[in-house]
């Protein structure tokens, strides 16, 4: 039904409208979108704004989240794109020259083999990373089509029936945290589970990790988990700098961190 | 070659492939000759350069036909081409890319408008001339008005020329939009520059008046018909002011990098000297501006030899159209050999055969020579050539 009304609304707009319409259709759109992403029909999204903590400092990297994060979302394992990812650090110093060795094979999934000898390494650490949806997106800025919106709970989602394909917002996004999804043909990304967190259970990546080094909740929730790390914690956020406004805050975040 | 050895130090998972291939670096080259045709012809219909006159209508249709083909890379390159259209019909007006159809269109309008008014009185002569299909064919194109007594001739000049005032605006924005494309982009410290429409719009100019020198040369070799030479060095001259105004925003925009030397320094430094060295020192800066600069200089300042001056524009003018691509190479490919994390770079290695493959580039690099083929056979603009030269 749903696809229906919104195949006849986008129809009609363009026959009577045109592209002067173009805002009330992406409006359209993105409401569908929230409709779909979401089977539970007593989920309001305007009582919820979800936030998502990462302490660096818990992270063991497993790599279980990003495992189950391919398959709880049908992300191919077989191709070089990944919804999240566990970096790992290794700070090595010879007098005041210090070498910072990153990686992150298969995203973590593997888990990661020692190629430095331990007694070089002066400070390691994992830094799981995951689409920040920002608060302030540029993917959605760029998207020429509006196929890319925030919902009003703050989750960054893509519209696959209405995404062109032209991955600007790949470009645009300053963390790497979008792909192609080659066999839709658009633009793919992390949804923070919105099919899991509308129906009220956690993101598939908070649920795998062993450690309890990521953290879902509700900002709107002042009881929240979440909000209480936020008061308790210093935290920091991925490139601050650009003015994203990112809703994944990191305890304990290295500056060498990107 | 293996994933592994494109890759050097640490990229994003999610960057070992690279997006945007050698059909987008086509797209800002392509406008980027529309836009300098077009300014080349504004030379005569605007600013009232006689000496530009024989090529002013070559020009506009050598814009017109590299026009036609500006959307075919990036609709080719899109995951959902069918879909393309939804920038026209639901544009989200926060992108940059999303004006691309209106602008493309509106100028596109402004284009064929000026070529109708420039032609007009061949048109409608050829449609009282002609017979059979060829008579429909013009009188079609005339829109059944065959008035061209002197005073609409003298209308329709003065309407070219207003249309051609919008019209270098219409260019300007046309391709300095599609340097914004690139430098609206704070992901990527390669592209993130206020200056890039403008780098863009220089570096279109200068391709665009170099082009027409090459095609100007090229008609009058295959037509065995003689050049105008003040046409042609009056063309040189003005490639060679544009190539200053080019070589020094590109320097500036480098300069400044180095000078500020804000923390991705390191890794631009580095895709300047590991992965685009050859095509930017090489290629951009050396053949495609220093070179010519050179040999322009040294086309104004010697006395007759004509034919020596004429070898030395066409090859200047090989040179800038070759090193005008290999900026939008260095520009849309460079951008996307360096990892947003600072810490390491990637490698595009092109694929012959694919929807996004150098076949598919080199198809929509050719299509433009066969439609201005056909729009010179349909239209033919030879007439100013020759005229002048008595």
């Amino acid at each position: 039904m749903d696809i229906t009304r919104r195949d006849f609304t986008k129809f009609g707009c363009r026959v009577i409208l045109g592209a002067a319409a173009g805002t009330a259709i992406i409006e359209s759109i993105a409401m569908g979108g929230a409709q779909e992403g979401s089977s539970n029909k007593e989920y309001d999204w305007n009582e919820h704004y979800w936030g998502y903590i990462v302490d660096t400092h818990k992270c063991i990297g497993c790599g279980r989240c990003a495992n189950a994060c391919k398959l709880e979302n049908h992300v191919p394992f077989d191709e070089p794109v990944y919804r999240t990812w566990i970096e790992r650090y290794r700070i090595t110093r010879e007098g005041r020259e210090e070498t910072v060795k990153i990686d992150s094979p298969n995203a973590g999934i593997d888990g990661f083999t020692d190629d430095i000898p331990t007694e070089e390494i002066k400070k390691a650490f994992y830094v799981p990373k995951i689409c920040n949806h920002c608060d302030n997106p540029p993917c959605v800025q760029v998207c020429p089509v509006g196929a890319t919106y925030m919902t009003e709970d703050g989750v960054v989602l893509v519209d696959y029936e209405y995404c062109i394909g032209c991955r600007y917002c790949i470009q645009g996004c300053p963390y790497g945290a979008r792909y192609f999804n080659l066999e839709k043909g658009t633009a793919d990304k992390c949804t923070w589970c919105y099919h899991r967190i509308t129906k009220g259970l956690l993101p598939a990546c908070v649920q795998a990790c062993p450690v309890g080094a990521r953290k879902f909740g509700d900002l709107k929730d002042e009881e929240s988990e979440v909000n209480k790390i936020l008061d308790k914690e210093r935290i920091n956020v991925l490139k601050h700098d650009l003015g994203t406004k990112p809703k994944v805050y990191y305890v304990g975040l290295d500056r060498e961190v990107r | 070659m293996t994933a592994e050895n494109l890759i050097w130090g640490y990229i994003y998972p999610n960057e070992a492939e690279i997006q945007w291939s050698i059909l987008i670096v086509l797209y800002p080259y392509i406008t980027g000759l529309v836009a300098g045709a077009f300014i080349a012809s504004s030379l005569y219909h605007v600013f009232g350069k006689q000496e530009i006159k024989p090529v002013a209508r070559f020009a506009l249709l050598t814009a017109l036909a590299f026009l036609l083909v500006a959307t075919a890379p990036l609709v080719t390159h899109l995951g959902n081409p069918l879909r393309g259209i939804e920038i026209m019909f639901t544009p989200h007006l926060t992108s940059a890319m999303s004006g691309f159809g209106y602008i493309y269109s509106f100028y596109l309008i402004i284009v064929l408008l000026e070529i109708w008014l420039s032609f007009r009185e061949d048109i409608v002569k050829n449609a009282l001339k002609l017979k059979g299909w060829k008579k429909l064919m013009y009188s079609s194109l005339a829109l059944f008005s065959y008035d061209i007594s002197e005073k609409a001739l003298h209308n329709d000049e003065k309407l070219a020329r207003k249309l051609a005032i919008i019209g270098i605006p219409s260019a300007a924005f046309l391709h300095g939009y599609v340097g914004f494309i690139f430098g609206g982009i704070k992901a990527n410290p390669w592209w993130s520059t206020p200056l890039m429409p403008i780098i863009f719009l220089m570096s279109a100019i200068v391709s665009g008046i170099a082009l027409l020198i090459l095609l100007y040369i090229t008609a009058s070799w295959l037509r065995k018909k003689a050049l105008n030479y003040d046409t042609l060095f009056s063309l040189a001259h003005y490639l060679w002011i544009f190539l200053i105004l080019d070589v020094v925003l590109e320097l500036l925009e480098i300069v400044s990098m180095k000078y500020e030397s804000l923390e991705e320094i390191a890794i631009i430094d580095r895709l300047l000297s590991e992965k685009i060295a050859t095509t930017f020192y090489g290629v951009q800066l050396t053949m495609g501006i220093f070179i010519p600069f050179v040999l322009l200089i040294l086309v104004m300042i010697m006395k007759n030899r004509e034919q020596l001056k004429t070898l030395m524009i066409a090859i200047s003018s090989i040179f800038v159209v070759i090193g005008v691509f290999a900026m939008r190479w260095n520009i849309v490919i460079g951008g996307q050999e360096i990892s947003k994390s600072l810490s390491g770079t990637m490698t595009y290695v092109p694929i012959f055969f694919s929807q996004e493959g150098v076949l598919p580039a080199l198809i929509i690099m050719i299509a433009p020579f066969i439609i201005l083929a056909v729009l010179t056979y349909i239209l033919p603009p030879w007439k100013d050539m020759e005229a002048d030269m008595e």
